[in-house]
């Protein structure tokens, strides 16, 4: 079932950041950010140099590491890998997508806000067809 | 889909019948309780979305003051603030935690955030502008706050997503497939039964048949046996006198022992 992934309970874990300068700032303000010992960082600033490579590799890094609970992206930088943020389907760790300050939020294109947005609608539609 | 193709391949066999009918029992109850489930589940489910419409919503206002707010900070504190944090980084101060919660045997976690150990960034903007910059860095954590929630509300969402297809998925299965095919079972059983019956009854119907055509011939037999008899009887009786005689003679020459002739 979609239990596999879950993480052991109590544990502690991180929140991955792929998002631009002043989003990231602030949050490492908040304390989110962590370094571990091969100085890899669990947050990734998207500039205009930025590639969409090393989007999708952090990304798929930050998916894939156990320690990891949430990864916030801004949601511009995942308009970038939208395949990839649609595809990725898993509860843990759960992407979110969060407004930056240059880019206005769109709800239509959050991966999650669409399905939910599509069941509201099925299901106002099930619910009054009954 | 119809009728005979879907069945068991079984023996029909009375003993069959009653485990196909255990089974069917069995099947129906679990179809009512995983409907049970799955309601459940669904309630569940309607009440995250409409958490999650609303936490999104929400998430943009937080958002909105919490970038506000550093701005409001880069403006005290000067620009070059962010690279005093970005080279504070060492480890996290602000985690998360999962815990988990149980909703009709399925498991969704839950995340609670959590600090832990002091902060690095205490002495930032010591010159100029701190107090803006523990604003912002309150402002932060508070989107944190709800960031996380809404993290939790969205796994729980997928989780629970997953687990009622998985649920209806099975009373789907239940219901069209495995109930239907049970029922088949036992109705073919169940004509083949009858068939069977039927066939021994006609089998005792027939032996029977046979055996009173044969009670007929038998008492034909008799009656003519009797009638022959009868008849014997009556000529016996006719020629009583030479039988009489015959044997009052034999009687006499056993019985008599004065006679001499």
């Amino acid at each position: 079932m979609a239990g596999k992934a879950q993480l052991p309970t109590n544990s502690s874990a991180l929140i991955a950041m792929i998002a631009d300068e002043d989003t990231v700032t602030g949050f490492l303000l908040a304390g989110v950010g962590n370094v571990d010992l091969r100085r890899k960082t669990n947050y990734l600033i998207v500039d205009s140099k930025t590639t969409v490579k090393a989007i999708e590799d952090a990304f798929k890094e930050f998916t894939t590491k156990e320690d990891v609970a949430i990864v916030m992206i801004s949601q511009y930088v995942a308009n970038m890998i939208r395949f990839l943020v649609d595809g990725y389907n898993k509860p843990i760790p759960a992407i979110l997508e969060i407004p930056s300050k240059d880019h206005p939020y769109d709800p239509a294109h959050d991966s999650v806000l669409s399905r939910v947005k599509y069941l509201f609608s099925a299901e106002s539609v099930a619910s009054g067809r009954r | 889909m119809s009728g005979q193709s879907q069945r068991l391949n079984v023996v029909p066999t009375v003993t069959m019948l009653g485990a196909m009918k255990a089974r069917l029992i069995g099947a129906t109850r679990g179809h009512a309780l995983l409907k049970k489930k799955s309601d459940a589940l669904t309630v569940q489910f309607r009440q995250i979305l409409k958490k999650i419409v609303s936490a999104k919503e929400s998430m943009g206002d937080v958002m909105k003051t919490s970038s506000f707010a550093l701005t409001e900070a880069k403006y005290v504190a000067g620009e070059n603030i962010k690279h005093i944090v970005l080279e504070n980084v060492q480890s996290a101060t602000l985690k998360v935690r999962s815990r988990q919660e149980n909703i009709a045997g399925v498991k969704l976690p839950k995340f609670d955030y959590f600090s832990e150990g002091e902060t690095k960034n205490d002495l930032t903007g010591l010159a100029r502008g701190g107090q803006q910059v523990q604003l912002c860095r309150a402002a932060y954590v508070k989107a944190i706050e709800v960031l996380v929630e809404l993290a939790s509300l969205q796994t729980s969402f997928l989780t629970l997503d997953e687990a009622i297809k998985t649920t209806n998925r099975r009373v789907n299965a239940l219901e069209n497939v495995v109930k239907p095919r049970l029922e088949n079972t036992i109705s073919y059983i169940k004509g083949e039964l009858d068939e069977l019956e039927r066939e021994d009854f006609f089998r005792l119907k027939k032996i029977q048949g046979y055996k009173k055509r044969e009670i007929e011939r038998q008492l034909a037999a008799a009656k003519e046996f009797a009638e022959e008899q009868f008849a014997e009887k009556v000529a016996l009786q006719k020629g009583i006198s030479v039988n009489a005689a015959h044997n009052l003679l034999n009687d006499a020459m056993q019985k008599d022992e004065d006679i001499i002739f």
